[in-house]
């Protein structure tokens, strides 16, 4: 993973905003994967449209915040490594 | 129970009893011929929106066999409409190029196809019909569709040993997911006990097995083997609790805790035809029965592994044990536990046993009359 690596939210899963759970939720076959909040945060900008430098960016503008980078990483590598996102 | 219960997440509606299949396993209840009243489509309109309401998101849609519902498509199309991800759970028979297409364009999400075995001898012997090329070319026309396939096979002591094959051709049709999903000894599958309960030594085999095709195949495809709970000496948290998460519609509109509670006696489960979901979910005697802890008795009131299993399943105590607020009798602190033990014992014979498989069926259903 680089920091052009776009990645995007595999096609078997779907991620939603359930707000009976106030939480974003993947759907996958007979399973559902409650995210936290910043997990979440992250996954819905997984489109494809955005690279890990633009999605860092995004996020830290979005929460005011510097230095995400490394947790952003360390959260898509766990969420490729779980196949909830491939990079495009 | 002073906490209120959250919602019901997942929805299982079982749209028809009906099915073209005989399975000896099935989990259908014994007397299903004699619930043939089922709910018309704007009921299950209705319900779907009611418990999509409540915060319900994955929405199984089961049966008997599903596929013979005419207006499956209107459902499943509502169903994607509100939100959920919807599960198709289905023996495949019906399943046509056509109406493989008008699914697709409804939004199903996914299919769970059955299969008895590897092999088309045992797979038409246990489903009493012929139907295994049938079920190759549906997994082909899952694919083509592109869906995520997940494969289930219900493992049993007639079909544990050809384990290794059925592995390789739940790879070769492309499944994403392989349920080796051990028979459950309720309704038609309790019914058949003696002859489907494996021994230890094939369980064994078994396992292993499958832990070398999961070395083999790695992230290709997740293969689940769910041990049959005779075997285990500690009870289950049966579908993670009663009225946790978990919301049955049966075919003729009881809304159910389980897919089988409705065997037990002397529970009046509310039935959606006059009863709205919120307050079948929540205000419901059937429902509240068995939430939480207050309801159990020794051993498990003062089990420190209580709130792990909550003490197992309610339907098992009582087909077991007679009472469905005892300990489930697979637990080994259960008083009732020898009666598993008896059952375990015998199954490490090699002899056929005397008794005949009852393959499930309307007229056998109606001679039965019982509800497991």
């Amino acid at each position: 993973m680089n920091a052009d690596s776009r990645p995007v939210v595999n096609s078997h899963f779907r991620l939603q905003w359930e707000k009976t759970q106030q939480a974003w939720v993947l759907l996958y076959p007979e399973g559902m994967v409650k995210l936290n909040g910043s997990a979440g945060e992250i996954l819905c900008r997984c489109d494809g449209s955005r690279s890990i430098d633009g999605l860092v960016a995004e996020l830290e503008a979005a929460f005011a915040a510097t230095g995400l980078r490394n947790d952003v990483v360390a959260f898509l590598d766990h969420a490729a490594q779980q196949r909830w996102v491939r990079l495009a | 129970m002073s906490r209120q219960p959250g919602p019901p997440l997942w929805l299982l509606a079982e749209l028809t009893y009906r099915c073209p299949l005989h399975c000896v396993f099935c989990f259908n209840p014994v007397d299903f011929a004699l619930h043939r009243d089922e709910l018309g489509t704007e009921e299950w309109l209705r319900v779907l929106n009611e418990a999509r309401t409540l915060g319900a998101v994955q929405c199984g849609i089961s049966g008997g066999e599903p596929l013979l519902r005419d207006d499956l498509e209107i459902i499943v199309g509502e169903a994607h409409r509100l939100g959920y991800y919807t599960n198709l759970l289905t023996s495949g028979v019906g399943l046509d190029e056509a109406r493989a297409a008008r699914l697709k364009e409804a939004g199903l999400d996914h299919i769970q196809l059955s299969f008895q075995d590897s092999t088309q001898e045992v797979n038409d012997f246990l489903s009493h019909t012929r139907t295994f090329e049938l079920k190759e070319r549906v997994a082909k026309r899952i694919k083509e569709h592109g869906w995520p396939m997940v494969m289930n096979v219900v493992i049993h002591r007639l079909n544990i040993d050809h384990i290794g094959r059925i592995i390789e051709m739940a790879a070769d049709l492309g499944a994403e997911y392989l349920e080796l999903a051990n028979a459950q000894y309720y309704s038609w599958g309790h019914l058949n006990r003696d002859q489907l309960l494996p021994s230890r030594e094939q369980l064994v085999r078994a396992e292993a097995i499958t832990n070398a095709w999961r070395a083999r195949l790695g992230e290709r495809m997740k293969i689940f083997f769910v041990v049959p709970d005779y075997y285990e000496g500690r009870p289950k948290k049966c579908m993670n609790g009663w009225g946790n998460v978990f919301l049955t519609i049966t075919p003729d509109g009881l809304a159910l805790p389980c897919h089988t509670a409705r065997m037990l006696p002397g529970i009046e489960f509310p039935n959606v035809r006059d009863t709205g979901v919120r307050e079948a979910w929540y205000d419901s005697e059937g429902f509240n029965r068995y939430r939480g802890t207050a309801w159990m008795k020794e051993p498990c009131r003062s089990c420190p592994e209580q709130e792990n299993d909550l003490g197992g399943c309610r339907c098992q105590a009582f087909m077991l044990a007679g009472d469905a607020a005892v300990a489930d009798p697979v637990c080994s602190k259960s008083p009732d536990h020898g009666v598993v033990e008896q059952t375990v014992a015998h199954a490490q014979q090699n002899g056929p046993t005397a008794q005949p498989l009852v393959f499930r069926n309307p007229r056998e259903s109606e001679r039965l009359a019982r509800p497991f």
